[in-house]
């Protein structure tokens, strides 16, 4: 029997193409030693709940510089929990003014990294706060 | 503990079998860490899954594997099949750590309950799989599944395994291949059931294919290739493009062609029985590490090794020594 690394989902949902971020986040996050489920762009909440609950992964990263996040992420939070995924950690990153953090946070977004975040962040928190899935 | 974890591992085959998806998720999940649970779940799933097709996707990086591979699932689903793929990408060697980017191409089934596709990491083993691939396949193929996708790492040109694991071998190859040398070099081609030319929108392709058909039929004649696989006489080559879905259609038909014969053909009962043997003995190979891991044999192992080290024992002698401290 074998630990598991961390399975990350990363996604983009909304209309914006600018997919850098989450690409080299993605790589970031490689090199950290998770597994990186990468499903791109241009996602709607039920692709991504779709794929995250398919892969059972342990965290959601959406990243998000549309503007939408405030229709998007709540949305997709909710789904998550819809579909039995609760426990799943949610992350968002982009372009999100810190004003509309706190409403995020409300929502269930369990942290929003902003440009210029360090990887090595990133995945000490995703390695904090993870749920402990072996029960 | 174990009891708990086997009786963990049940509930979630039993509920994995009556849809829900998220126990099979769960459930693969078990599988892939070679768990407990996951082994109490296979021993019920195994029996069951003996009718699915096991299509092994092989080809290099960016032949259009995962693109084809979405382009089956259309296909499928349009005829009301469901279908489930396991994308499996490379681990780093370094850090552990893995893109798994197949499902990029294969978002647009998102809410379609009958498509289900899990990205594998292959966590160390080479040549192309996962070591829990093909456990993996069994599951999804018990769970109501008649079609299963196994899109391999893009390959060299000897990544072979899929062939002892899967029914068909379905070897994707783009245009660009290079000429037709590439097509009589050993390795891929050879164990290929199928072999679909990609980007068959673009100009090539045609030209591409026709090289494959001459060339593989000059080496048709030796049946017999990777152990005791017997293959085609003559892989049929098909042109494809996922993005116009082009000859789609046609190669769905063929690998269909290929799972009724399986019923049939003698050739086919072989490769069910590769895959048995090298299921077991990946078994007993895995069950044979974890006692020598055992801590309770750990200063057995450490002085023998020791006695290598120094020279004092020979490595061959010291291998015997620790099969019988194992093997009671």
């Amino acid at each position: 029997m074998s630990e598991r690394p961390i399975r990350v989902l990363i996604a983009k949902p909304g209309l914006d193409g600018h997919d850098r971020g989450a690409k080299v986040l993605a790589r970031g996050l490689r090199d950290e030693g998770f597994e990186v489920v990468y499903t791109g762009l241009r996602q709607t909440p039920e692709m991504v709940v779709s794929a995250a609950l398919q892969e059972d992964v342990d965290v959601v990263g959406l990243s998000i510089l549309s503007g939408a996040h405030l229709t998007l992420l709540p949305r997709i939070v909710a789904l998550l929990r819809e579909a039995g995924l609760g426990d799943v950690l949610v992350t968002a990153g982009g372009i999100i003014p810190p004003d509309d953090i706190p409403a995020l946070r409300e929502a269930g977004v369990a942290a929003v990294f902003g440009p210029g975040t360090a990887i090595g962040e990133v995945a000490d928190f995703l390695r904090a706060n993870v749920r402990d899935r072996s029960a | 503990m174990t009891e708990a974890a086997a009786a963990h591992g049940v509930r979630l085959a039993e509920e994995a079998r009556a849809g829900s998806r998220r126990a099979l998720a769960r459930l693969l999940t078990e599988v892939e860490r070679r768990s407990p649970a996951g082994e109490a779940a296979l021993r019920l799933l195994y029996p069951l899954s003996g009718e699915a097709h096991l299509v092994g996707v092989t080809g290099a990086p960016g032949a259009g594997k995962s693109t084809l591979v979405a382009a089956l699932i259309r296909a499928a689903r349009a005829t009301g099949r469901p279908v489930a793929v396991l994308a499996i990408d490379p681990s780093s060697p370094i850090t552990g750590g893995a893109i798994l980017g197949d499902r990029v191409r294969m978002q647009e089934h998102a809410g379609d309950t009958d498509v289900f596709i899990r990205s594998m990491a292959a966590r160390g083993h080479l040549g192309g799989l996962a070591t829990a691939s093909v456990d993996a396949a069994a599951a999804l193929a018990a769970c109501g599944f008649p079609l299963v996708l196994i899109e391999t790492v893009g390959t060299g040109q000897s990544e072979v395994e899929i062939a002892a694991v899967a029914d068909t071998t379905l070897v994707v190859q783009s245009p660009e291949m290079g000429d037709e040398v590439q097509a009589i070099k050993a390795g891929l081609l050879e164990v290929a059931d199928l072999v679909a030319v990609t980007k068959g929108d673009r100009p090539g392709a045609d030209l591409a294919a026709a090289q494959l058909r001459a060339m593989l039929t000059v080496g048709a004649q030796h049946d017999r290739a990777a152990g005791d696989r017997p293959r085609p006489r003559r892989p049929e080559v098909v042109v494809v493009s996922g993005a116009t879905g082009l000859g789609v259609a046609d190669l769905l038909a063929a690998l269909d062609r290929r799972s009724a014969a399986q019923r049939t053909e003698a050739g086919m009962a072989a490769s069910r029985r590769a895959r048995a043997a090298a299921q077991v003995d990946g078994i007993v190979a895995e069950r044979i590490r974890e006692r020598m891991a055992d801590p309770a044999r750990r200063a057995i192992r450490e002085a023998t090794i020791d006695a290598v080290a120094t020279h004092a024992l020979d490595p061959y002698d010291a291998a015997d020594r620790l099969l019988r401290e194992i093997l009671p």
